[in-house]
């Protein structure tokens, strides 16, 4: 199963689409651009800072708000490789595993971790925080298959017979 | 065994005779709603998907209403985007400066009882007002339906709630659903349904239904339902046929929780900043200064509400140095507030009103802020940095009350001030 | 030695018996308007460069938030706040959102014979009834906020006499640009232009504001008309009592003087990115555009919008405009509303805004995007001032406007 080990940013409950990404920059043209004003409402240096490959944990409810799907996208550009939160709102969900961003939830993480320390991620097994183990849940089937082409663009590219 | 109202709506869809929440079906979509700051995206992803034609353009209709009128540069590229997809593919169902897209999808006739429909936009859950499964996804997935039709859905749970009795003067279904949501909390309702029931909410205009739908997000519902009944047949201009009249809730139905609640006990409350969820009633903040009073939203922009904050301003002023913006939902509801009346009785009170749009609930403009002021809105959301930068304090509120603020210069629910 | 209009009411500011063009002197403001354009800075200036800070009489003074309304920005909103926390604090009259302050300051406030500063170059608008009014810096205003006087450099006058009568379908905004056309944007720098004539007393007070407001744009100091019957009416309806009703004296002296025959005037536009290129508007027929604007302190009053609202009754906006359609104040607001004018807006598919100053001065409505064309009736067309730098605007008249609202591209009224 794959596994990787990230540095965490340790973000609040209810972490919404504005300050994930405020409607200002919403109408910029790429996600690129849009990056830069990730978190910029809670945390204005927090998207300066953020390094592939790092975990976001957060408590409950991230990601509530509205639908607009650059708020993963964004997350995604910043280099964030999984999120992991006591839990998240349903459309935020979707739209993180159509664009292919990992998110598990996990009710104990939050409460233990440091933001800076390091936690390794099995995927669809288990978190490692200082030698203690948390358990996670498997994704549904038809979401790993999503997940697996490596969004929901290209699954359909795929059933287009375009290839991913 | 019984269903609730969108096990009712799924098992239609698929041809199926019942489905249990927690499964995961596939349905068949019957609108589709885009709106303009999602448009590029969409477009965007719909050609890498691979697709060069819709499933079906009828069923597909496109909505400018963050963006009208445009305030930033760039904003008139993606009515550009938008007007040039339209004609490639043959979208008829434009509306350029109509309106706010949630109250155009039912206004105009597009969402029916009983249709299952997606949008752009997590107030989607709006059209449940007419007994409609309707809910916000991101713009992959709408690349996607545009070019197959179809949605895999899980089948929520149903959280029923009923509402017996008679509201009080001046309590409206805003401060309801506010205090539903304090009760279920932001994240109460997460993938589930919201059915509501009762006798209060039988006698409920269409346009107080849509405000609670409206606003079932905010508790984290996937949808928010009602009964469609003579007044929705009314109000979408149709007879209700068999499977729409089909569309309440067994007795025998399932659901994962039931509230009850007596319309006399509502009272007119406000969510603080900066959580939907942190709810107060008006009587306990009496007294705090307020900068501005925005009237308007997919939530309280109808007519209902302009008029409720006509009767509250009528021969009074808005307090000085306090700003009253007033943004009707759609062309329609300004043209029937300025032929009432409540257009002059606003204006003449000194509210400032603009062209029908989104508006400052959307926080591009239309009366954004800054630090240290505190506006009462009668919008769904007061997130941090929503309306301004993060030091602007945003309480939600009905429109009889949002409008006896702007009379007293401070958070009230005294009529008389 | 005879006066003119400017020189009387300058002698009377500067309290001395006589004044001529090139004197120096010091006057009584007799009020100051600041928008929201610059007030914060002014107000910076106030706090941070005075020794002593004081204001000589707040009742002079009027704040009017205009440009950009509602806010688009925590930083538009922040500056807009600073206006406000000060004109409660100094007691000073505070209007926010009731429309473009040219015409508050109309509706409420300027007499004739007045002389009046204010913090926007629009300010000479109020020559309309017999008033000096004229637009200076944040510096000037703050000195004036402060002492409630100012220095003067006594400008020359130029007689701009006015026959005959407009035809029909020809409106005052024809005759301005005509007028800025022939003597180009520099025309009459420093000047005073002095409207007087038969054909002067065929136009209202909203035709002359017309006139007047557009002077800056040939450059002019300010520009006037006599207070006569028509103006004083206007003043009367409102309630006020004119400062003092000058006339021009038969052997004033005047830089030039120029003739207009109004019945000779056609349907002109101004062509982008110039006031002063002004052709009639044949020649620009069949330009494609993306958005029309009818509304500004130049061309929002009641006479625009009806002459609007009965080009495009019964008819649709072209579907790719953007008509754009915001009242000069609440005052205009209210009557066009009683008058039906707002339905038949709104049934046309026009946007019609709150009264501001909108996409005249391209803030937060209706800003133009890359290549856009516009067609306005606001004062100005500079290179990118409704949007983006490679946008176009031509400036027309409210029927020219409109016609070409419905038309979806540049068109005379009459060829509706």
């Amino acid at each position: 199963m794959e596994q990787f080990t990230g540095k965490v940013w340790k973000l609040g409950d209810d972490i919404d689409t504005d300050i994930i990404i405020p409607t200002e920059y919403l109408a910029l043209k790429t996600i690129e651009d849009m990056k830069l004003y990730g978190f910029s409402p809670l945390r204005p240096e927090l998207a300066a800072q953020i390094g592939v490959g790092d975990v976001i944990v957060a408590g409950k409810n991230f990601g509530c708000g509205s639908s607009r799907e650059q708020a993963p996208e964004v997350i995604k550009a910043l280099g964030i490789k999984c999120i992991v939160a006591k839990s998240f709102a349903r459309i935020f969900f979707r739209n993180s595993i159509n664009n292919g961003l990992l998110l598990i939830e996990q009710p104990d993480l939050y409460d233990d971790v440091e933001e800076g320390d390091r936690v390794t991620v099995t995927v669809n097994e288990e978190i490692d925080y200082k030698g203690k183990k948390y358990p996670i849940a498997s994704l549904p089937e038809n979401l790993v298959e999503i997940l697996q082409a490596g969004g929901l663009v290209k699954a359909m590219r795929i059933q287009n017979g375009l290839g991913g | 065994m019984g269903q609730t109202i969108i096990e009712k709506i799924i098992s239609h869809n698929i041809g199926a005779e019942s489905v249990k929440p927690g499964e995961i079906v596939t349905v068949a979509v019957d609108r589709v709603m885009l709106d303009d700051i999602m448009i590029p995206f969409i477009v965007d992803k719909f050609h890498e998907m691979g697709f060069s034609k819709l499933w079906d353009p009828d069923k597909v209709v496109l909505i400018y209403d963050h963006l009208v009128p445009a305030s930033q540069l760039d904003d008139t590229r993606h009515y550009k985007v938008g007007d040039e997809f339209a004609k490639k593919y043959g979208i008829k169902n434009i509306h350029r400066s109509d309106g706010i897209c949630h109250q155009l999808m039912t206004e105009a006739g597009y969402v029916k009882p009983g249709h299952v429909v997606f949008g752009t936009d997590s107030h989607t859950t709006t059209y449940g007002c007419v007994g409609a499964f309707s809910t916000g996804i991101g713009y992959t997935e709408m690349a996607a339906i545009l070019g197959t039709g179809n949605l895999w859905v899980k089948v929520p749970e149903t959280i029923k709630i009923v509402i017996e009795g008679k509201l009080p003067e001046y309590v409206m279904s805003k401060d309801i659903i506010l205090r539903i949501i304090g009760d279920l909390g932001a994240d109460g309702a997460t993938y589930k349904a919201l059915e509501f029931s009762g006798q209060t909410v039988d006698e409920m205009t269409v346009s107080s239904r849509m405000t609670m739908a409206n606003m079932a997000i905010e508790a984290g519902a996937k949808c928010a339902l009602f009964t469609p009944d003579e007044k929705t047949a009314e109000y979408c201009e149709i007879e209700l046929d068999k499977y729409q009249k089909s569309l309440f809730g067994d007795g025998d139905a399932s659901y994962c929780k039931v509230m009850t609640y007596r319309a006399e006990d509502f009272v007119p409350v406000m969510a603080c900043p900066s959580q939907v969820d942190k709810i107060r009633s008006v009587s306990e903040l009496k007294g705090i200064k307020i900068d501005q009073v925005f009237i308007g939203s997919c939530t309280n922009g109808r007519l209902e509400d302009i008029q409720m904050a006509a009767r509250v301003l009528e021969g009074k002023r808005v307090s000085s140095f306090v700003k009253l913006i007033v943004t009707p939902a759609s062309r329609k509801v300004y043209e029937e507030a300025a032929a009432c009346g409540a257009m002059k009785t606003l204006a003449e009170a000194g509210a400032i009103i603009t062209h029908p749009g989104c508006g400052l609930c959307c926080g591009r403009t239309g009366g954004i802020l800054s630090d240290g002021e505190r506006v009462v809105a009668t919008n769904n959301r007061n997130f941090l940095g929503r309306m301004g930068t993060s030091k602007v304090e945003i309480y939600l509120a009905s429109p009889a009350v949002a409008a006896m603020c702007a009379v007293a210069g401070e958070i009230t629910a005294d009529v008389s001030q | 030695m005879g006066m003119t209009i400017a020189e009387k009411i300058i002698a009377l500011a500067a309290n001395v018996p006589e004044v001529k063009a090139g004197d120096i002197h010091t006057v009584n403001l007799d009020r100051m308007m600041s928008n929201d354009g610059t007030t914060h800075l002014t107000v910076d200036m106030y706090h941070n460069k005075l020794k002593h800070p004081r204001i000589a009489d707040p009742k002079k003074m009027v704040f009017i938030v205009d440009h950009n309304v509602p806010s688009d920005s925590p930083k538009t909103a922040a500056s807009q706040k600073k206006m406000r926390d000060f004109a409660r604090e100094h007691q000073i009259d505070f209007w926010e959102g009731q429309g473009v302050c040219h015409q508050i300051m109309m509706e409420h406030y300027v007499c004739p014979g007045e002389l009046i500063f204010g913090a926007d170059s629009h300010t000479c608008t109020y020559g309309a009834l017999g008033a000096f009014g004229t637009g200076v810096g944040c510096t000037d205003l703050l000195y004036g906020m402060v002492t409630g006087t100012s220095w003067v450099l006594v400008p020359e006058t130029v007689k701009f006499k006015l026959t005959g009568k407009l035809p029909e379908g020809v409106y005052p905004r024809d005759l301005m640009l005509t007028i800025i056309g022939k003597i180009g944007a520099n025309g009459v720098n420093y000047q005073v232009m002095e409207f007087c004539g038969d054909g002067a007393k065929t136009l209202s007070v909203n035709d002359r504001m017309v006139l007047c407001n557009l002077a800056v744009e040939a450059g002019a100091k300010t520009a006037i008309f006599e207070a006569d019957e028509i103006a004083l009416a206007y003043l009367e309806e409102r309630g006020r009592k004119p400062k003092a009703v000058f006339k021009s004296d038969a052997d004033a002296v005047y830089a030039g003087e120029y003739i207009f025959d109004l019945s000779k005037i056609q349907p002109v536009a101004a062509r982008p990115d110039f006031v002063d290129d002004v052709v009639p508007v044949d020649d620009v027929c069949g330009v494609r555009i993306d958005e029309a604007f009818l509304g500004s302190c130049n061309n929002g009053r009641i006479d625009e919008l009806r002459v609007g609202a009965a080009i495009v009754k019964g008819r649709k906006v072209s579907e790719h405009v953007r008509f754009l359609v915001v009242p000069a104040s609440k005052e205009v607001y209210l009557q066009a509303l009683e008058e039906g004018l707002i339905d038949i807006f709104m049934k046309s598919g026009a946007i019609v805004m709150n009264p501001n100053c909108s996409v005249c001065w391209g803030s937060c409505q209706g800003v133009i995007g890359e290549n856009e064309v516009l067609i306005s009736t606001g004062t100005r067309n500079f290179k990118g001032r409704a949007g983006h730098p490679s946008s176009k605007v031509y400036l027309g008249s409210a029927a020219t406007v409109a016609a070409s609202a419905v038309k979806g591209e540049i068109c005379r009224a009459d060829m509706m």
